[in-house]
């Protein structure tokens, strides 16, 4: 008997299909503060802040984009080897930084400066990473604030198992834990393992996922053909989509999941929708994969200029404030690039150092070759 | 003193860290009810609770990643791997992560995690089931990887490997699982042979016969064999593969003059070949003969029905021997 192929004759080739359902990238979000400055209410996010506070959230989103631009000057001038900027996912970063309590751990990823400025972590110290005079060096238990995890994703199961630490640790700790990570990450097995860990085993932890449409050049219809937050329904754990560029609605929506994680309701994923507008790294060029326009659409959906204007338009600062907070940001950046410029490389011998609690043998014998190799050099020049 | 076997061996090291410290946690897969799949954690998680004995998800980079978290909160998590050749799911946070973490963070961060793994092959395994995969994590700085290859040993390793404030690897040789020796199980570790060093387990004065694991008992049959025809054999065992007890090792060479290095990891780029380089710089002037090894073959491992070709094995053993006695 002869089976006939219909597939052969009636189908187009499989790969030129779309794919049935692509990501949703306009569907709805939770919103507090439009791009145009409004405010609105949400009735799941009720949010009640002081003035003092918004002028505050306004400063850091302000300060962390200077340091930005500043870092990537730096870069240029041959100061920094690297650097992965931020550019339009403040609002993200300080919304859901300033929602976390002093106990709560954050486990970032590489671009997460403006989460570090909230947990005190000065600046030049990230800088050192991308000087390449450290892998990072700051006390991540001091700051609450692990180190940056470059492989994509692998911090998420640090995080969780962290959680899972804080549950043995007793349950009224009142601490809970975040993860960053993109939307690229999401493709990845620890992240995937990382929701499994903290589903079954109720992990006090919120999943942050950056998702600013972009993991170098691929778009996220390359990582998902499903709205990232919806994941999170599979895994059985709720999941929401902010507007990654308000900083309201990321301070209110991140500080309601880190509560519930608290009170032992489990894990969230939040999606902050949002937009990298600049490049993955200094070292990419998003003009071989991107529009120009569609990155003169997102800076309509700025995330700085929105809070300025409701400030502005509400009375609730004035332009000496603005310039105040300009001047700060003008003196920031200044002392951000000069301890760049003055920042010394480690002596040679350093790279021995830490690899165990105690050297080994070998590498004492290694640090001591090397030490004599470099001493002949100085013998040699007959100092 | 009772006899046990090393897998009781282990299970009893890891009773008596679990109850000196609170912080000490086992994880993976099977480790709780069932006792792990050769039961090294038997009735562990009846003693000390869910919490402590924790069966995860099945997924090896998860249980090595969440360990990295957990000892970040000041646990000492002991993860089991269930087979070695499933240990690649969990390399990146193994070599990437938790080798590298203190050095990273200029010593800010101790990742005190050991990861047990069953090794080698000698059972009739399926695929993935029989490999030595050691050579990989020695060639990562911030690990340390020991063998253990008896119970007495595997009861004092353990918990030295679990008190270090160092990442541990710790291979454990499968198909020696059941194999018994007087433990002394009211000990404490305090009088143990330190877990970083080597033991000479027979005294010999013709060659020196280096080896861990599994094949430590091999090579002690290899060295009874040799004594019937008149020849004295050195046999050390390694213990610690990273770091190596080169003083141990050239103490004995720069006696013997000989020295063959038996694995079962493919001889290739092999710790045997890492040991020769260092055993002629150290001995060149003591030695007779080349740095001899033998081992498993440049291969991916063989269907079980032909892995008694693939493993070194008694003959195999006395073979690289004599071959040092050739020169």
């Amino acid at each position: 008997m002869t089976v006939e192929s219909g597939a052969a004759t009636t189908a187009a080739p499989l790969l030129d299909q779309p794919a049935p359902d692509t990501p949703d990238q306009t569907g709805e979000f939770i919103q507090l503060l439009t791009p145009e400055g409004e405010r609105i209410d949400h009735p799941d996010y009720p949010l009640d802040l002081p003035a003092d506070d918004i002028r505050s959230m306004y400063r850091d989103l302000v300060l962390v984009r200077t340091i930005d631009t500043v870092a990537i000057s730096l870069q240029r001038q041959g100061e920094l080897g690297i650097w992965a900027s931020l550019l339009g996912q403040e609002a993200a970063q300080i919304g859901s930084g300033r929602a976390l309590s002093p106990d709560d751990m954050v486990f970032p990823t590489y671009r997460e400066h403006g989460v570090a400025w909230c947990r005190g972590i000065d600046p030049v110290k990230l800088l050192e990473l991308y000087r390449g005079v450290s892998h990072g060096g700051w006390a991540p238990e001091e700051h609450k604030f692990h180190l940056y995890t470059i492989v994509i994703g692998a911090q998420t199961l640090h995080a969780t198992g962290y959680a899972m630490g804080i549950q043995r640790d007793g349950a009224d700790r009142g601490e809970a834990v975040i993860a960053y990570f993109g939307d690229g990450a999401t493709s990845q097995g620890d992240v995937n393992e990382a929701f499994v860990w903290a589903s079954v085993f109720n992990a006090p932890i919120v999943f942050f996922c950056q998702n600013n449409q972009w993991a170098i050049s691929e778009p996220l219809e390359k990582q998902s053909r499903i709205p990232l937050y919806q994941r999170a329904r599979g895994f059985g754990f709720p999941g929401l989509r902010v507007d990654g560029n308000d900083v309201l609605a990321c301070y209110a929506v991140t500080q309601k999941a880190l509560q519930a994680a608290r009170e032992g309701q489990g894990p969230t994923l939040i999606e902050a929708f949002t937009y990298r507008m600049g490049a993955h790294t200094t070292t990419d060029d998003p003009t071989r994969y991107r529009l120009a326009s569609e990155l003169e659409m997102w800076k309509l959906r700025d995330p700085i200029e929105r809070v300025r204007a409701y400030l502005v338009r509400g009375g609730l600062a004035d332009a000496e404030f603005l310039a105040e907070v300009d001047a700060e940001a003008k003196q920031v950046g200044a002392r951000v690039r000069e301890a760049c410029r003055n920042m010394p490389d480690p002596p040679p011998l350093a790279l021995f150092d830490n690899v165990y609690a105690e050297p080994t043998t070998l590498l004492r014998e290694e640090r001591e070759r090397y030490a004599a190799y470099l001493d002949s050099f100085e013998e040699a020049a007959g100092r | 003193m009772t006899k046990l076997t090393l897998s009781r061996g282990i299970n009893e090291g890891l009773r008596k860290a679990l109850e000196n410290d609170p912080k000490v946690l086992i994880m993976g897969e099977d480790v709780g009810k069932l006792g792990g799949v050769f039961r090294v954690t038997d009735a562990l998680q009846k003693d000390f609770g869910e919490a402590r004995v924790i069966d995860t998800p099945l997924a090896e980079s998860g249980i090595v990643g969440t360990a990295i978290g957990l000892a970040l909160r000041g646990y000492r998590p002991v993860c089991e791997i269930q087979f070695d050749g499933f240990v690649f799911p969990a390399v990146d946070q193994i070599v990437s992560q938790l080798a590298k973490m203190r050095y990273r963070s200029l010593g800010k961060v101790s990742l005190p995690v050991v990861i047990r793994i069953p090794c080698g092959g000698g059972i009739g395994a399926v695929e993935h089931h029989s490999e030595s995969p050691e050579v990989l994590f020695a060639h990562t700085a911030g690990l340390r990887v020991v063998a253990c290859s008896d119970a007495a040993d595997a009861f004092t390793m353990i918990q030295q490997s679990i008190s270090s404030d160092d990442p541990v690897i710790f291979f454990e040789p499968k198909r020696r699982y059941w194999d018994k020796a007087e433990v002394d199980t009211a000990a404490g570790v305090a009088g143990a042979l330190p877990f970083d060093q080597a033991r000479v387990v027979l005294d010999g004065a013709d060659v020196t016969l280096l080896c861990y694991g599994p094949l430590v008992r091999t090579c002690l049959e290899s060295a009874a064999a040799a004594r019937e025809d008149g020849r004295s054999v050195e046999v050390i065992d390694l213990r610690s593969l990273s770091p190596l007890d080169m003083d141990t090792i050239t103490a004995s060479v720069r006696k013997t003059g000989r020295c063959v290095v038996a694995h079962e990891a493919p001889v290739f780029a092999g710790l045997g070949a890492e040991i020769a380089a260092r055993v002629t710089e150290r001995c060149f002037y003591h030695l007779e003969a080349p740095v001899l090894r033998v081992g498993g073959f440049a291969t991916p491992y063989p269907p079980s029905r032909l892995e008694e070709h693939y493993l070194p094995d008694l003959d195999r053993i006395l073979d690289a021997v004599d071959r040092s006695f050739g020169y």
